[in-house]
């Protein structure tokens, strides 16, 4: 079994992957997957530390974790295909209606 | 073979890894939505495999249930919905692509400075917890027989019965938050995902809207005449 250590480099290079996809890309939906990626990122180190501590808490948030993620792409998708009805594009440099 | 056996985990492990690392980068790379959608399946699926190598199974399957089964079909199906190929979307990073390349060799210089080897160093381990399941059952009593006595069992290898117990005893309370979060986001889904023709919204509306409402009212005033 590998070492603890290399999961939470895995974990750490899929979240930095995420991270930069979110900053980086322009299509909405895009960047809704990558968070989900982060997400994702964040539970493998959750179940590492689960595995290495034997405790059951990391698997619990884990899967309060998913609930979340769940909701938050519901609710994200249902924003994105309304703000694609209002503009006729899914561009994140053009919904800037809320900057100050 | 016996040397085979005990490192099967940890080639196991990089095989899915680098898969993993692979399909997430191919996530961010691609430049179709559906492409991308398809690479996030790939990657939830091996984040599935690398959480039942860790005695998670219960979670393992929840992330293929929830994840690879809701999430993702609920993904396709906005980028179904949303005709990619006619959005006059030609750039595909943003203005501030450099910026963000530089916060993610940060963030994984901060990670690979935080994780040297042997840091968690795993000396005494204890995994028993995991996926064991300690009970009391209700036996007859063999000393005063016609009473109800107590017998003391534990069960191995039931991960789900022994996150079952963490859920519905000590985190009681949030899993009946997120239930109720479930429902406010099923319900703010819902009325944010309506589509109703105010009068204001018929001014800022896009052109295909307007005519599919114009093509209703004809077929409406038709059918009527």
């Amino acid at each position: 079994m590998p070492e603890i250590d290399a999961w939470l480099m895995l974990s750490g290079t899929i979240f930095t992957v995420g991270l930069v996809g979110v900053i980086i890309r322009r299509n909405m939906i895009t960047v809704l997957m990558c968070i989900e990626l982060m997400l994702n990122a964040v539970n493998i180190n959750l179940v590492a530390f689960s595995h290495r501590l034997g405790s059951l808490e990391g698997q619990v948030f884990t899967i309060f974790i998913i609930t979340v993620a769940a909701g938050e792409a519901a609710v994200g998708l249902a924003i994105i295909i309304q703000l694609y009805r209002l503009r006729s594009s899914i561009n994140v440099d053009e919904a800037r209606e809320l900057n100050g | 073979m016996e040397q085979l056996t005990a490192s099967m985990p940890l080639i196991v492990f990089v095989m899915i890894g680098t898969v993993a690392v692979a399909s997430s980068i191919l996530v961010v790379a691609m430049r179709n939505p559906v492409h991308s959608a398809l690479f996030l399946l790939l990657t939830f699926l091996c984040v599935a495999v690398l959480f039942v190598m860790q005695k998670a199974e219960f979670v393992g399957a929840v992330q293929v249930l929830v994840y690879a089964g809701g999430i993702m079909v609920l993904f396709l199906f906005v980028v179904m919905l949303i005709n990619v190929r006619h959005l006059p979307d030609e750039r595909v990073l943003s203005n501030f692509w450099k910026g963000g390349f530089l916060v993610g060799l940060a963030v994984f210089a901060l990670f690979v400075t935080m994780v040297r080897p042997g840091v968690y160093h795993d000396e005494n381990p204890n995994k028993s917890k995991l996926s064991t399941v300690r009970d009391r059952v209700a036996i007859n009593s063999t000393k005063n027989p016609g009473r109800l006595g107590h017998k003391r069992i534990t069960r191995h290898n039931v991960n789900s019965e022994a996150v079952a117990n963490a859920l519905y005893t000590d985190y009681l309370v949030p899993f009946e938050v997120a239930s109720l979060f479930l429902l406010v986001a099923m319900i703010g889904a819902i009325v944010i995902g309506k589509r109703e023709l105010s009068a204001v919204e018929e001014e800022t509306a896009p052109d295909y809207m307007l005519a599919r409402v114009e093509t209703e009212r004809e077929i409406k005033e038709a059918m009527s005449a």
